[in-house]
């Protein structure tokens, strides 16, 4: 490692180190309130508002540990289960919430040993580099105080004025070894936060559960919205037109004797509302799974998507092979939207898109050099694609300061199948 | 002139094999899957091939990898793709070439008979034949198109289909006169060098309107 990041990190380890020390002692107060509260839980009213106050205050401290614990390297995620509806503060459902939850326990069991901990590695974070300085500057001090009995190191007590010289080396060396040991010690102590504040593996699975139920929840609502559209769609649009398709054929046939000139205008208008009807199944097949994404996969879909923007449009693919069909469509249409969203709202002259595929997942970027301000909070487009992309676990994020540029960040686990029979070789 | 043709759905191969026949084609193949295209082409050196995009055994572009196949190993080799839709995309791979006999429709205008075969001697003679949709679509995505005047742009896009200066000149109700004085300012203002050549000019537009 280079000594410059060394030393950074090794500063920046200390000061992380007074930091833990200080919040550990807040452990203690927080320990006894809760203490308190839970004591006076059969008190009535006041009893069951106080467990869910103190634990609340509990989980604050523990989720800045968390925090912590994440920067020294180590995740810790947060174990708690989300809260039901209708909970009313001092209710009886916020009280069950809080005292079923084992994280809350959990929580509790780690406030007295996490305050020991945090303390002393804390210390031991600042104490180790804090000796060390002293030995750097004890000469001087030494020279003013002339004491008998003070001393460092291996020289106790300094005896003459080549020991207190060489007290200097010494102090260089445990500085050193602060420096070296102080990121090592924090991450001791998010270790052992961890054994408490993590989720268990039946927290895990719990919160994993409550996700995959949302989700699908909205997965199965999108899909039956999206059968309505098409029956509609059909109902209203290529159905009727073959149903005056036929009429219009029947009324021909009917005529053909009579009146040869009218029955062939009749022909020519079947065969335009022939071309009509086939316009708008073209139209629904695309809007349910493009027939170049069946035929190309997505790195041909996009490109050919990039083609039909009205602007400048960079396509930079990187897959060795072809995801599962449903995401390779999720994917799609996430792209689609976010470059509807640029072409609708950014008024940029130029389009990355950038796909690639590392570790079992599926990176989509999508940038633009338009005039920023996208919120994904606000816009349903935005909205619309992180929908699409939890129902395979998948994520977006987004970054548009005013002013751009805007990147929308898709992520979607998801392997690759058979490499690619490369369909665009050979083509140019 | 004699047609080799590809098409998965039997009522669509029977139906076009009639249709060519009743125009004086002679259909001296119709073949239902990719693998079997690629030997039939080579096998009968066709006047064109009639090929649908998406053929067996895996319905992905089987039928357009083995048109464009087929034109490496004969080049020039006139081929008119049919798809039940249009990509620029695809199109910009036909025309990669820059040969000249090419033609790509949507299925739908088979039914416009006259068009269609007409379509299908114009590829055949080296020409081109674009579907309107592919170049309705790259039109839309074309910024600089802004200089030239309405009329310009909609010579441009008759061109772009590949039709003749009479033809634009009869659909649009002008002398064939007035649409070649269209196709020069055309030239002028998009900065392309001037063809006489018909088939050129139509493969000059489709790349500019490609880039």
């Amino acid at each position: 490692m280079e000594t410059a990041t060394w030393v950074r990190d090794g500063l920046r380890a200390i000061a992380g180190g007074v930091f833990a020390a200080g919040l550990a002692v807040t452990n203690l107060p927080l320990l006894v309130m809760s203490v308190v509260a839970l004591a006076l839980t059969p008190v009535p009213f006041l009893g069951l508002a106080l467990l869910p106050w103190a634990t609340n205050l509990v989980r604050m401290r523990a989720n800045l540990e968390r925090r912590l614990a994440a920067r020294a390297g180590i995740a810790i995620a947060r174990p708690y289960e989300p809260p039901p509806p209708r909970a009313l503060p001092g209710g009886w459902k916020r009280f069950r919430w809080i005292a079923t939850d084992p994280a809350t326990w959990r929580d509790l069991a780690w406030l007295l040993p996490g305050a020991i901990v945090g303390l002393a590695l804390g210390l031991l974070a600042v104490a180790i580099p804090l000796y060390g300085m002293e030995g750097i500057s004890l000469l001087p001090l030494w020279l003013y105080l002339s004491i008998d009995s003070y001393g460092y190191g291996v020289f106790w007590p300094i005896a003459n004025f080549s020991e207190a010289m060489l007290s200097m080396p010494q102090g260089v060396l445990f500085l050193a070894l602060g420096l070296g040991a102080a990121p090592w010690l924090l991450e001791v102590n998010a270790q052992f936060a961890k054994l408490f504040l993590a989720p268990t593996k039946a927290a895990e699975l719990r919160l994993r559960v409550a996700q995959l139920t949302v989700t699908r929840a909205d997965t199965v609502d999108a899909q039956a919205a999206e059968l309505r559209r098409i029956e509609r769609d059909l109902h209203d649009g290529a159905q009727a037109r073959l149903v005056s398709l036929g009429m219009t054929i029947g009324l021909a046939e009917e005529m053909i004797e009579r009146d040869p000139a009218r029955a062939r205008k009749l022909l020519t208008e079947a065969r335009e509302a022939s071309g009509t009807a086939l316009l708008e199944l073209r139209n629904l097949v695309r809007g349910i799974h493009p027939p170049v994404l069946a035929e190309r996969g997505l790195d041909g879909a996009v490109r050919a998507l990039a083609l039909s923007l009205p602007l400048r449009v960079t396509v930079e693919m990187d897959l060795p092979g072809r995801p599962e069909t449903p995401v390779e469509s999720a994917a799609y249409f996430a792209t689609a939207e976010a470059l509807a969203n640029v072409v609708r709202h950014s008024r940029a002259r130029h389009v990355q898109i950038y796909v690639q595929h590392v570790d079992d997942l599926l990176l989509l970027t999508v940038s633009d050099d338009g005039v920023g301000g996208a919120d994904a909070a606000r816009g349903t487009g935005l909205r619309g694609i992180a929908r699409r992309l939890a129902a395979f676990d998948g994520t977006m994020s987004v970054s548009s300061p005013p002013g751009g540029p805007t990147v929308v960040s898709m992520e979607l686990p998801c392997v690759l199948s058979s490499p690619k029979t490369s369909p665009s070789s050979g083509t140019g | 002139m004699r047609v080799v043709l590809a098409e998965d759905l039997a009522l669509l191969r029977d139906g076009l094999t009639r249709l060519l026949e009743a125009f004086d084609f002679q259909v001296v193949a119709a073949v239902d899957n990719g693998p079997a295209l690629l030997p039939a082409l080579i096998e009968h050196r066709p006047d064109v091939a009639v090929v649908d995009v998406r053929l067996p055994p895996t319905f992905t572009d089987e039928g357009l990898q083995a048109a464009i196949a087929a034109r490496a190993e004969i080049p020039g080799l006139p081929v008119l793709v049919l798809s039940q839709h249009v990509e620029p995309l695809y199109a910009r791979e036909l025309l990669s070439d820059r040969k000249g006999g090419v033609g790509y429709l949507l299925k739908d205008r088979i039914s416009n008979v006259a068009q269609f075969v007409d379509a299908v001697r114009r590829v055949a003679d080296g020409g081109t034949a674009m579907d309107p949709e592919v170049v309705s679509q790259l039109l839309a995505r074309r910024g600089p198109l802004a200089v030239l005047t309405a009329r310009e742009r909609e010579v441009l896009g008759e061109m772009a289909e590949g039709r003749s200066n009479a033809a634009i000149a009869a659909k649009l109700f002008v002398t064939e006169k007035a649409v070649s004085k269209h196709i020069n300012n055309i030239f002028t203002k998009l900065g392309m060098p001037p063809s006489d050549d018909d088939n050129r000019r139509v493969l000059a537009v489709l790349t500019y309107l490609n880039g």
